[in-house]
């Protein structure tokens, strides 16, 4: 047991706002798995130990609560699991370098869609997009139609909450009046 | 003037609205032009050169004369369009560009003098003297000319940007829109049906015309309740779509909040970036005025408008009206105004075959030659075939035909195609991908015709989408023909305008060609025509057919100028809205942020970092007491600080050491597992790009270093080298920035205070790194100096950062050491000569920071090639250098250096400098430079100059390392 004090990115209650909420995560393990050049079926092989594969662009495998997100090229983050030391990639721990946020309820596509330059239309659960949120860096899960699972940098957490408080602030004064 | 039993006002719900500081009576529905109208008050604003009475000339977007400012509680806006501010309850409106008052405006004399005012006017007369230019006329000129006024206080108003796509935009929902939304929707297409009026309908809403043998607003109730029961269409009222950009992409304008009163955290306007598969353009036509002598007198509007005032709000401009035409169009205002019982004088239509009209005289084949009132319309001349007559008319409604609204598909530079049967610009086919033109926008005037165009335009646009138009019965409308004889200008005496917001009249055009600005893009430039807000909407297609005229050419010859974006005015707050103050970018907090807020740190910011620039202590009142304590603790006992923000790259795989290799100067694949290597990276042009250590962590596992400043800039630059020329390399690398929080622990007795905190011996060499477990945390320990003391610096996942943080702040406290910022660990860099992006700024080499020798002979690497070339190395380039200077006065980053006897001139600049501070250590102030030739002139007097902050001081130059020149204590 560490004597330091652990602190999430974060510690706000969550935010409902519209019928929407907007909440921290609790911080899960998350690795970078890159796979090394002509190692990608090995790799598969290997992640049948955990029942899941490597991802296709854009979307993540999952299996029970371990999730393998797509992150970028040749790169995915393994999320609430210890990967295994021996798989054919890079493996790096990334648990402390994001800020994890679900946004759920009606209004959640429509706060996107002040801070995210992506088409959600026909979205479904298994997504994974690599995006900006405003001006910072964005991994968005699609956890369904309006649930949302969003990763920046935890630095930019404040920044973050903050923007998507005022999104989701605008959007409600928008239904008081329609 | 009210009539009634007409309109689509609720006069259920009465409202009040304030102008000029008067209070008047509206209804729910109005906008402030039409209450204004209702209230009889004819003169709205002045005009931008002449001052002239300026009363409302369209029911538009397109309005140039009835411009206003809206005064709310945060905000000031001006030259807001009359005709397109809502009313609400409690609205607050105000004139502009008038003074005292709207009705006594004192600088109307320059309507007097406008025989002097024409165009090219400025460029003629305030040429001499030249230095009264900025001081004197340009201050005058712009209280004289302009528009409403600015509050000079920040916009404190709420606004939003938000992101939208669809299959099919359609772009105006007249007639068009309507049917071609109809038919999309009913096919499953996902449809956005934007327009920018309050109401959907277009003209449906202004002439009182039929569908399927009733009246046209009944299709128009039917087809907006199906459209929005439709789970696949957006309706978005009140959004005018402002710009085309490229692969589909429009700009748009949202007016959320404008027309009711001001709520908290209501957006006022909200930016749309739209993205559509296709689109369609039903933006409709704009009916444009006839430039006859004083044309510009309030009342004389268009006669479409007056239609619309009338039906819409059930308000007249008048009470006697003529109609003055060139086409069939304006009949319909005339017959509905009759039909309402107001007084029409007579039609007055240039055409000598003009058909007649049931009870209303028509002169044929007559103009307006002449018009009077001083403050609104009194009185017209006509000429007609039998001579001069006089009416008297309060209110006149002109139509010279229609202009398609075919702006937006010039906006990626189509050009628009001449149409001598409708005497007017029809969109080119094609001239923005994935857009049709439809309607009146392109050409189509009847409601007929916008019916079946829409429908049409529907189906190609369902076909390029692939799926299936269904079956949808055309409705019945009138297909009344145009039949149009173009009449641009009435010759005669007195001023006709063209451009009522810059007051540019035909004899400007016509003075612009003799002047030698023929060309229409000379001309617009020399009058301003087309250069107000209104853009021309009103002015353009009759200026250029003016211009065109008096220089005997064709229309088409003479061509248009260009259409850009934004169709019409959008505001700066709107694109930039959540921009303002720290909204400008994202905020990155240290973990230790919150501790080092609570000693009472003031912040300051590195790239979007913020940091801690000195820890104050009681009794100091200045942030050079603290730094100078804070240098002077890391020298004696130990300091420690967050260098969090450095970039931290982790570097995986067999071929990593290859590739540091390939981006550093210097070997790294050498470097034992366990030590720490400084390394100095360039770019492909031979330039220092960063620098930083990089640490062998196991024999496949690599931890670099990069400056805080170009962290992402590395990244970048590594992931283009990987890709660009090593693919298949067997390296993979990411960025742990964000995953370890770093602290630098600095000083003689660095070592006692990790010991403590470890538990025991660090135990470990200069330039070495091990895994440690500190209070139960696994973490790494690097033994590195950026200070020129014994230095090390421990790194924990981010999650402990702050709790380490607090603990060897409270340990080092305890030793006599604690917590130092970035102005003290500035100074002990400049100390010991390490080098920060201030020197390696982008414009110097590894020859010119002294390190020419860490571009390894024995290997290749970016930059290396580029780094020999001729001018980049050699007594002639600027190297770094130490500045001492030989009295106590400070020196300041930004002067320049001269030899000690030369002016202190551009020509004789020698070099600059770069980083200074004061040393408390060598109770000096110390400086960093570039000096021509510098590192063999070790011990020279120079001069250095800052001419902007005043300061001459002659230094001497030295060696940039000034604090412990041979490492001693560094490696302890």
């Amino acid at each position: 047991m560490p004597d330091l004090i652990a602190k999430p990115s974060l510690g706000y209650a969550p935010l409902i706002l519209a019928g929407t909420t907007l909440a921290e995560n609790p911080q899960e393990q998350i690795t970078a798995i890159a796979p090394y050049p002509g190692q990608h079926t090995a790799l598969n092989r290997a992640l049948k130990a955990l029942k899941l594969s490597f991802p296709q662009a854009n979307s993540f495998s999952e299996s029970g609560t371990i999730r393998l997100a797509w992150s970028g090229r040749d790169q995915a983050f393994l999320i609430g699991a210890t990967a295994p030391a021996d798989l054919p990639a890079a493996l790096t721990d990334q648990s402390d370098a994001w800020v994890s946020l679900h946004l759920s309820g009606p209004q959640a596509a429509a706060t996107l869609a002040r801070l995210v330059p992506l088409d959600l239309r026909g979205i479904s659960r298994g997504q994974s997009l690599r995006s900006g949120l405003n001006h910072m860096p964005l991994l968005l899960m699609v956890e369904g139609p309006d649930h949302f699972t969003l990763m920046t940098y935890r630095s930019m957490a404040r920044t973050a909450w903050h923007e998507l408080h005022e999104a989701m602030t605008r959007i409600e004064a928008r239904l008081a009046v329609t | 003037m009210r009539i009634d039993g007409k309109g689509r006002i609720d006069r259920t719900r009465p409202l009040t609205f304030s102008f000029d500081g008067v209070t008047y009576p509206a209804y729910k529905g109005d906008t402030l032009a039409s209450a204004l109208m209702a209230n009889d008050i004819r003169t709205i604003g002045r005009s931008f050169k002449y001052h002239r009475p300026r009363g409302i000339l369209t029911a538009g977007s397109e309005e140039p004369s009835a411009l206003v400012e809206i005064i709310g509680p945060s905000n000031q806006t001006p030259n807001t369009r009359a005709t397109v501010q809502e009313v609400f309850e409690g609205l607050i409106a105000r004139s502009q560009n008038r003074w005292p008052s709207l009705r006594w405006d004192l600088l109307a004399i320059n309507d007097l003098a406008s025989p002097f005012l024409s165009a090219g006017f400025y460029y003629k007369t305030f040429m001499w003297p030249r230095a009264f230019w900025e001081g004197i006329y340009e201050p005058l000129i712009r209280r004289a000319a302009g528009l409403g006024s600015l509050s000079g206080r920040h916009d404190e108003g709420t606004y939003e940007k938000a992101f939208a796509f669809c299959d099919l935009l359609i772009i105006g929902a007249g007639p068009t829109g309507l049917m071609a939304a109809l038919a999309a929707g009913r096919a499953g297409a996902d449809v956005i049906l934007a327009d920018e009026g309050s109401e959907m309908g277009g003209r449906l809403l202004s002439d009182d015309g039929q569908i399927n043998g009733t009246p046209a607003t009944q299709w128009l109730a039917e087809t907006l309740a199906e459209l929005a029961q439709m789970p696949n269409v957006r309706l978005m009222s009140r959004t005018t779509v402002t710009s085309v950009h490229d692969d589909g992409t429009f700009g748009a304008l949202e007016r959320v909040g404008l027309h009711r009163r001001p709520r908290p955290n209501l957006p006022r306007e909200c930016f749309w970036r739209i993205t559509a598969r296709r689109s369609i353009l039903a933006a409709g036509a704009l009916e444009r005025p006839i430039a006859f002598p004083g044309n510009d007198r309030p009342g004389i509007m268009m006669a479409s408008a007056m239609a619309s005032y009338l039906n819409r709000y059930g308000v007249v401009p008048g009470k006697a009206v003529t109609v003055f035409a060139n086409n069939d169009s304006a009949r319909t205002t005339a017959r509905s105004l009759a039909a309402a019982g107001v007084p029409v004088r007579a039609i007055i239509d240039s055409r000598p075959d003009a058909p007649d009209e049931d009870g209303i005289p028509v002169h044929k084949g007559a103009v307006i030659i002449g018009t009077k009132g001083r403050h609104a319309l009194r009185e017209i001349t006509l000429k007609t075939a039998s001579g001069e007559v006089r009416l008297e008319t309060d209110a006149l409604g002109m139509s010279g035909g229609w202009n398609p609204t075919l702006h937006m598909t010039c906006h990626l530079n189509g050009r628009p195609r001449w149409s001598e049967d409708l005497a007017a610009f029809v969109p080119s086919p094609g001239a923005v991908p994935g857009m049709l033109a439809a309607g009146a926008a392109n050409g189509s005037f009847s409601t007929h015709g916008c019916l079946s165009a829409g429908l049409a335009a529907a189906t190609e646009a369902l076909a390029d989408l692939g799926l299936n138009a269904p079956a949808t019965d055309l409705p019945r409308a009138e297909d009344a023909p145009y039949r149009i004889n173009a009449l641009w200008a009435v010759p005669g005496k007195g001023r006709a305008w063209l451009d009522f917001a810059n007051d540019v009249t035909t004899k400007d055009v016509a003075l612009s060609a003799q002047e030698g600005f023929a060309s229409v893009e000379h001309m617009k430039r020399y009058t301003t025509q087309g250069m107000a807000p209104d853009q021309g909407k009103s002015s353009n297609v009759a200026a250029l057919a003016v211009l065109a005229d008096v220089t005997g050419r064709a229309i088409p010859e003479t061509g248009t100028t260009t259409f850009r974006p934004p169709f019409s005015p959008v505001s700066i707050a709107a694109m930039g809205a959540g921009g303002r103050a720290t909204g400008f970018a994202p905020q990155r907090f240290l973990t230790s942020d919150q501790a080092s807020r609570d000693r009472g740190a003031p912040m300051i910011e590195a790239g979007l970092w913020y940091r801690p620039s000195y820890f104050p202590k009681p009794g100091e009142t200045t942030w050079r007491e603290a730094c100078d304590r804070e240098v002077a603790m890391v020298r004696q006992t130990v300091g420690v600080t967050d260098v969090s923000t450095l970039g931290k790259i982790d570097l995986k795989g067999r071929d990593a050491g290859r590739f540091l290799d390939l981006v550093y100067t210097n070997t790294f694949s050498t470097l034992p597992v366990g030590r720490t290597r400084y390394g100095l990276m360039l770019r492909e042009d031979g330039h220092v790009l960063d620098d930083g250590t990089t640490a062998r962590l196991a024999e496949d596992h690599w931890l670099m270093t990069t400056t805080t400043a170009a962290a992402g800039l590395v990244m970048r630059h590594l992931e283009f080298v990987h890709q660009a020329f090593c693919a298949d390399w067997d390296v993979r690398f990411i960025s742990v920035t964000e995953h370890w929080a770093q602290f630098a622990i600095a000083g003689p007795r660095a070592r006692d205070l990790l010991t403590s905190a470890l538990g025991r011996a660090p135990g470990l060499p200069f330039m070495g790194v091990t895994p440690v477990t500190i209070q139960g945390v696994q973490g790494r320990l690097f033994r590195i100096s950026f200070s020129g003391e014994e230095g090390y610096e421990i790194a924990v996942p981010a999650r402990y950062g702050e709790a380490l943080f607090r603990d060897l702040t409270a340990r080092a406290e305890t030793m006599g050491g604690g917590l130092y910022g970035m102005e003290a660990l500035n100074v002990l860099r400049i100390e010991k000569g390490f080098i920060t992006h201030a020197e390696i700024h982008g414009r110097t080499t590894a020859f010119d920071i002294g390190m020419a020798k860490m571009i390894s002979a024995k290997k290749d690497c970016i930059g290396k090639a580029a780094a020999r070339r001729p001018g980049l190395i050699g007594p002639e380039r600027e190297q770094l250098v130490g500045l001492k200077p030989l009295t106590d006065s400070p020196l300041t980053a930004g002067a320049h250096l001269f030899a000690q006897s030369a002016d202190p001139t551009r020509e004789n600049d020698q070099g600059y400098v770069t980083s200074v501070g004061y040393s408390p250590t060598l109770g000096s102030w110390l400086g960093l430079a570039f000096l021509k030739n510098g590192r063999a002139r070790h011990g020279e007097t120079i001069r250095l100059v800052d001419h902007l902050r005043k300061i001459d001081v002659l230094c001497t130059v030295t060696d940039p390392v000034f604090h412990d020149p041979m490492g001693e204590k560094l490696r302890a």
